[in-house]
């Protein structure tokens, strides 16, 4: 495939790792957390770790958004589904996410419960159009490249008359994530930032500024394939070595740095800021997720169905929170590769494939050293 | 949920959708994110919406510039 082949080139991995080794300082450590799940996969896929030198270490990021949503969202959303007008339609990611009690949508769906997955927020249109009688809500989740999907259906909502959809808002927003990261003394030490690829595509580089103004780290945006990641180190290590802390980007094919201006209007004439969200991993974050405004009321799930949705507790065995936050690793859990696999996961981190867990079960489950 | 793709644009249609190819595979989705898309140009494929457009040149120079890195010898 166009675009991705290129960027999967194994010779100029092992070469850019070569340069790397070379260029590392020996008296430091090199302590760079990708944010982004994607990246968390694609280094456990390909095998980056290995090919980085020893004192350069990656700490997997919260930028799995299925793992980050807290239970109580998942309670909420399996109370919605058993409204008995109501069509929850999600994507399929969610489907297995452990709720309270042992429960999953995928349970409810079997109980009986109408939950269809779909692909795209369209599909969920569609829906709502061929079935007038169903109450159809979107069960809306993900950083700032699934919002602006989310938005545009409701535009189309409105321009379509539908009065019998809406959505449940769980869009939660990166960088205020980055910054409960980086303000937590005690927490984790992070030199640098792997920078996501498509939530830059989005917001552009802009909002990331705090990182190295305020905190004095640096952050490279950067893509999805191993290439893009190597080097995307390489410029870490660079700026670390120079005493320079920026924001850079290594992804320019899709991201500019003012990102998507369209997507933002999108974004920002649907959605509010929320005051504080609750995380998984993180506990409550101020003004780290948005909902829908005023105007568009008649939209909102939340208040459409009074569904209120309080904090429940996590299986208290599970080490999910601390993998999220970068403090533990999936082999520091003990419950990893024994009772939670990716077909019976305990924790959201083993669901969704960009979860910690289930990268590290999928491609190095048997590499202790690794973990 | 979070696989986003470079995808090939084959056909423009009406109401900000178009036709894309991602390895011979053919979907119909949103381009309504993105402006002035012709067909042959390459967009990043999330959730049905084409999120951003690919620019060919920059794509070239990320080639290079990492090539640059790995040395003549890779």
């Amino acid at each position: 495939m166009k675009y991705v082949d290129e960027f999967r080139d194994g010779e100029l991995a092992r070469g850019v790792a070569e340069a790397l080794a070379r260029i590392v300082r020996l008296d430091r450590d090199y302590r760079f957390m990708e944010f982004c799940g994607g990246h968390t996969h694609a280094i456990s896929r390909y095998g980056l770790e290995d090919l980085l030198p020893s004192n350069v270490r990656m700490i997997h990021g919260p930028g799995c958004p299925v793992c980050v949503l807290p239970i109580g969202r998942i309670d909420a959303a399996i109370r919605l589904a058993k409204l008995p007008k109501v069509t929850l339609c999600t994507y399929a990611d969610l489907m297995r996410v452990p709720a309270s009690g042992g429960a999953s949508l995928m349970k409810a769906k079997a109980d009986g419960a109408d939950i269809r997955m779909v692909y795209s927020t369209l599909d969920a249109l569609r829906v709502a159009e061929a079935e007038p009688d169903r109450e159809v809500v979107f069960f809306a989740i993900g950083f700032e490249t699934t919002t602006p999907p989310t938005a545009l259906a409701v535009r189309r909502a409105i321009e379509k008359k539908l009065d019998n959809f809406s959505i449940f808002c769980n869009h939660v927003l990166t960088p205020a994530a980055m910054r409960a990261i980086l303000g937590d003394r005690g927490g984790v030490e992070i030199d640098g930032f792997v920078g996501p690829s498509h939530v830059s595509a989005v917001i552009g580089l802009r909002p990331y500024g705090f990182v190295a103004e305020d905190f004095g780290k640096p952050l490279v945006v950067a893509g999805f394939e191993p290439l893009d990641v190597m080097q995307a180190i390489v410029m870490l290590v660079r700026q670390l070595n120079e005493g320079r802390c920026d924001v850079e980007n290594q992804y320019g094919r899709a991201v500019v740095s003012e990102g998507n201006k369209k997507a933002q209007a999108e974004m920002a004439d649907i959605f509010e800021l929320r005051e504080t969200f609750e995380w998984r991993g993180l506990g409550c974050v101020p003004a780290s997720a948005l909902r829908l405004r005023d105007a568009y009321a008649a939209f909102d799930a939340e208040r459409r169905f009074a569904i209120e949705t309080p904090s429940a507790k996590d299986n208290p065995a599970c080490e999910c929170g601390a993998i999220l936050r970068g403090a533990k690793r999936p082999h520091d859990c003990k419950l990893f590769g024994t009772v939670c696999t990716p077909e019976t996961p305990m924790g959201s981190c083993m669901v969704s494939s960009e979860g910690a867990c289930a990268a590290q079960w999928t491609y190095r489950r048997f590499d202790a050293r690794a973990a | 949920m979070c696989l986003a793709v470079p995808v090939r644009v084959t056909e423009l249609l009406p109401d900000q959708m178009a036709k894309i190819s991602l390895d011979g595979v053919s979907k119909t989705v949103s381009v309504a994110l993105v402006d002035e898309l012709r067909v042959g140009d390459y967009v990043i494929l999330h959730v049905g919406f084409a999120l951003s457009k690919i620019d060919p040149e920059e794509a070239e120079r990320t080639l290079s510039l990492i090539r640059e890195i790995a040395g003549p010898d890779s």
